[in-house]
């Protein structure tokens, strides 16, 4: 138990408001997604759909060096152009604009565009506003600079030494370390002295991102009457950390109003948009026209800033009567050229770092350079992933070691269920859980006894067939102390611990519902889980309620969607404004019915007495009263008329880190988990991997939706099949991008994912949210790379191959097969 | 072959979703762009603008095109189907319907290309296997379903277009 821990009940500290119910009428239903018969219809309006009256076009000349000093720009072919608008080089778009937003600290000083030096190859370095796309890029290509190269930092290793011309970041100090972190959690030298076996891994996790189809936009509208920037965008977080859009701009944040378009996809990569909307925002203000900004490809490829972790790890596990006591290790992060959400991924690993073990000490030392790539951003897991990943190949190695059975050593190690709520070394605490009974339906799901015997079987015949078992952590609802806690103490930075969710609900005179949600659609199901959710709070017909976006002038506080957060917030969101509708409705239906209030239920869409169910009046009817008959009621204050009803819903669970972060405190309680079950066999004279059967079961708590669930779980771990097998964002040592196209940087295709990937479903609800829900939105993702993995090596152990490092690709897989036969 | 007018566009004629079209067009102007910007037909979405996604798929006289790899002027005298040829929010076709019906769709995104890639296969094959399917498919990228989704959604339009059709 951490200090911060001790004597306190934290059940008490729920302020769960719906338990979980033995039935429900909406919640727990594969309903068909709401959102959907417009997408279908290609009438989904994404960003690049908005058009505006009198839009121009910009489009953005990039660097082709890793790292060089901007000596001079000549831009006046360009400018003479016909057609062209505008040409803004980095220097002349400072003047105006500041530095974009970001959560380290020192900050790390990113612009739009690059002034003065350029740090990754994909960089803006000036921008063209002209009449069509075509124009701007026939402009972009009558621009000459002039750079002075410097040298590239590519090898993260190497970036630890790096000084003089080689440091990216100048006024951080001669060095590209952004940041380091020694902490220490539990009693990690004891666990170490009192080991019988120590296991040792050098692990080596490759850069990847979420490469949604859809790229990021925006459409900037500057109307210099007003002074006021309308300011389209396909962003996530617009209702929380906006507004820094606006003070990069040099402007009041109510003089900046973002809309929200739907995103095609995002996972992660749209959480946090903040170039785009200031450039557009720039241009637009400049030239005194609308201003679209569309990224293509190879904009978003090489500097989206939504590159995701780049990790080696240095690992030692400390293992006691087959029980794993302790973990410590080193780890060297590539951020990049930026440093957006400073070292948060770590901050997030935090909150499951001993995955589902009875683990007692965690010790990291952490250090984070700065190299010339793409800067970090947000890809599903941000960091917690990697965890997954170290922890499940120490396991298996310790399994390995100790020839152990890789099932039973994880059930050994297990917290039990009736731990629960637990307290992990970090100070974050695990609401709920039943590991065991995961694992035992993935065994079940899977006939895992059965596949070893047809393993034997096909090991005897020469093939290599491995089982790869990974069990681990989904944690969800993050709270935002994660950002900054691993910061200098002495200099933590913004240390902002909000990260709410609003809603605003309005039933119509007809009785409609119209819910406004403060964070947009990325590909979740937001539209269908508010309205399952408001259906069962109001014992609605789901037809009758429907679902709009706000932006920021109408906004309330919203953080959006991100660390499988959403479903559970929402759900917190809606229930607080239900109950203010509730009560209203049994109000005005009381004096309709002239009965008190506590005589009244909602039942079926009704008002009506508890004892006569038949005596009653329809949510219709008494909206239309409640908007329309005021004088007909007492002059009672709260009967204002209409009806309608905001809530701000705050993280269920979250307390503050304590001064010298030997405790981070509670911050991501919402604790989901999963058990994938792979059988894979290997081609040892290709490389070549079949995927011969895939069993995903997951813990999400209740579950809203199991349908939308389920397809989480199969996109999410089709995207971890891509990051254990193919994916990598590919830098040379000059810093070159070798693979900034889909041609190149290969996300799956069908051919790649399992053909049927069965799904499981254990609930062991949350005591802390809404009817015990828990988050889903990543879960896949996170636990596809170490059971890949697991199976890889499990397939070639008759020839002891170690799987160390990903992507496995067939090359890679090929050159260990190698080198074992010819050892 | 047309010749281009003085302002140096290129006069095309062609037919979408049915409804003749008489344009003048740059003759660098990408058919993608000019369904979406010349027509107004955004339905045709723009993944990667190097042919390999999939997404802006278009049917070009009933065979699928990548719509960023053709300029418009290639297509004059064309018949082009769109994803707005298909069905309407009140009357989708059996496709749209499967799809939804059977979750294969999560940001909608590459969904539009990823329907006509499944025309096209239904239309030349109303009974068509699994694995081929799964062929057809393949020549599409989606980053939300895992694809399994859709394929099992493919196969349940094409079991109910078949009984609807006995």
């Amino acid at each position: 138990m951490t200090e911060l821990a001790q004597g306190k009940d934290f059940l008490k500290m729920s302020r769960q408001q719906e338990g979980p119910r033995e039935t429900y009428s909406w919640i727990g239903k594969s309903m068909k997604r709401v959102e959907d018969p417009r997408l279908l219809t290609g009438q989904g309006r994404y960003i690049d759909d908005i058009q505006l009256p009198n839009m121009a076009h910009a489009a953005v000349l990039r660097s082709p060096h890793a790292h060089a000093r901007i000596k001079s720009i000549d831009t006046a072919k360009a400018k003479a152009l016909p057609g062209v608008i505008l040409v803004m080089t980095g220097a002349e778009a400072a003047q105006v604009t500041g530095p974009t937003a970001t959560f380290s600290s020192p900050p790390c000083i990113q612009y739009c565009l690059a002034v003065d030096k350029v740090r990754n190859v994909g960089e803006g370095v000036v921008a063209v506003v002209a009449e069509s796309r075509y124009l701007a890029e026939d402009a972009i290509d009558l621009i000459d600079v002039d750079y002075e190269v410097l040298p590239a930092v590519v090898d993260p290793v190497e970036a630890i030494t790096s000084s003089g011309d080689a440091v990216l970041h100048p006024e951080r100090g001669d060095t590209n370390v952004a940041l380091t972190n020694h902490s220490v959690f539990g009693p990690i030298e004891e666990d170490f002295q009192n080991a019988d076996h120590i296991i040792r891994r050098k692990l080596r996790w490759s850069r990847v991102g979420g490469t949604p189809m859809e790229t990021v936009g925006a459409i900037a509208d500057y109307d210099s009457g007003t002074g006021k920037f309308t300011i389209y965008c396909n962003t996530s977080m617009y209702n929380y950390v906006g507004w820094l859009i606006a003070v990069s701009l040099n402007i009041p944040a109510h003089k900046l109003n973002i809309i929200p378009t739907i995103a095609g996809g995002s996972f992660g990569s749209k959480l946090f948009i903040h170039k785009l909307p200031t450039l557009t925002g720039t241009l637009s203000r400049a030239c005194g026209r609308p201003v679209k900004f569309m990224e293509d490809r190879l904009d978003n490829l090489t500097n989206c800033d939504h590159h995701a972790c780049d990790r080696i790890y240095d690992a030692e596990l400390a293992v006691k009567d087959g029980r794993m006591t302790g973990l410590r290790f080193k780890v060297i992060d590539d951020y990049g050229a930026y440093f957006q959400f400073g070292v948060g991924h770590h901050g997030n690993a935090m909150s499951q770092a001993v995955g589902p073990y009875k683990i007692s000490s965690i010790e990291m030392d952490l250090i984070a350079v700065l190299t010339n790539k793409c800067q970090q951003g947000a890809y599903r897991g941000f960091g917690s992933e990697v965890m997954n990943f170290l922890l499940e190949r120490m396991a298996d190695a310790a399994i390995d070691e100790l020839g152990d059975d890789p099932v039973e050593f994880r059930r050994r190690n297990f917290i039990p269920p009736e731990e629960f709520p637990y307290v992990i070394p970090t100070g974050n605490l695990y609401d709920s859980g039943d590991y065991a009974a995961v694992l035992d339906e993935a065994a079940r799901l899977l006939d895992y006894q059965g596949w070893r015997k047809k393993q034997a079987a096909a090991r005897e015949e020469g093939r290599y067939v491995g089982i790869g078992i990974a069990t681990c952590h989904e944690r969800s609802v993050f709270s935002a102390t994660e950002f900054w806690f691993l910061n200098p103490k002495d200099q933590p930075g913004f240390t902002l611990t909000s990260s709410p969710e609003g809603v605003a609900v309005k039933i119509d005179p007809t009785g409609k519902a119209l819910v406004t949600l403060q964070a947009p659609f990325w590909g979740n199901s937001p539209e269908t889980i508010a309205t399952q959710v408001l259906a069962e709070q109001l014992t609605m017909d789901p037809a009758d309620i429907s679902i709009n976006y706000s932006d920021t002038d109408s906004g309330l506080n919203g953080t959006g969607p991100g660390g499988s957060r959403y479903t559970v917030m929402i759900a917190g969101a809606l229930a607080g404004a239900s109950a203010k509708i509730k009560e209203k409705l049994l109000k005005v239906g009381g004096h309709m019915l002239e009965a008190s209030p506590s005589d009244l239920e909602l039942v079926d869409g009704r008002v009506c007495l508890k004892d006569v169910p038949e005596h009653g009046k329809t949510i219709a009817e008494v909206a239309l009263h409640a908007h329309y008959f005021r004088l007909s009621m007492p002059d009672d204050p709260e009967l204002t008329s209409g009806v309608d009803a905001t809530y701000v819903y705050d993280h269920p669970l979250t307390t503050m880190p304590n001064e010298d972060r030997t405790d981070l405190g509670v911050f991501y309680p919402i604790m989901g988990h999963m058990c994938h079950m792979v059988v894979v066999e290997v081609d040892p004279e290709t490389g070549k991997l079949a995927f011969l059967d895939y069993v995903a079961v997951h813990d999400c708590g209740t579950m809203v939706n199991p349908m939308t669930l389920q397809g989480h779980i199969r996109g999410g771990t089709a995207s971890g099949i891509g990051t254990a097998l193919y994916e990598h964002f590919f830098y040379d040592e000059n810093g070159q991008l070798l693979n900034a196209s889909f041609a190149d940087y290969l996300i799956p295709g069908l051919h790649e994912v399992p053909d049927d990937l069965r799904t499981g479903h254990v609930e062991t609800p949350s005591p802390f949210t809404e009817y015990g829900i828990k988050g889903g939105g990543e879960g896949g993702r996170m636990g596809a790379p170490p059971a890949i993995a697991g199976a890889v090596e499990d397939a070639l152990r008759p020839l002891g191959v170690k799987v160390d490092e990903l992507p496995i690709s067939s090359k890679r897989l090929r050159a260990l097969i190698r080198e074992a036969q010819n050892s | 072959m047309a010749t281009a007018s003085s302002n140096g566009r290129i006069p095309i004629a062609l037919k979408v979703n049915g409804v003749a079209y008489e344009r003048e067009v740059e003759p660098r102007k990408l058919l993608s762009d000019f369904l979406r910007e010349d027509l107004a037909l955004t339905g045709t979405h723009v993944g990667c603008e190097h042919g390999v996604c999939g997404t802006c798929n278009v049917l070009l006289n009933g065979e699928t095109a990548r719509s960023c790899l053709i300029f418009a002027v290639q297509c004059d005298g064309a018949e082009l189907r769109t994803i707005e040829s298909l069905g309407t929010i009140d009357k989708m076709h059996p496709l749209q319907e499967a799809f939804w019906e059977k979750h294969g769709l999560q940001c909608g995104f590459c969904t539009p290309g990823m329907l006509l890639s499944a025309v096209e296969l239904l239309e030349k094959n109303a009974d068509p296997s699994r694995e081929e399917i799964r062929e057809a498919i393949s020549s599409n990228f989606c980053r939300c379903t895992g694809y399994q989704n859709i394929v099992e959604a493919v196969e349940f339009a094409a079991k109910r277009m078949q009984e609807a059709s006995q």
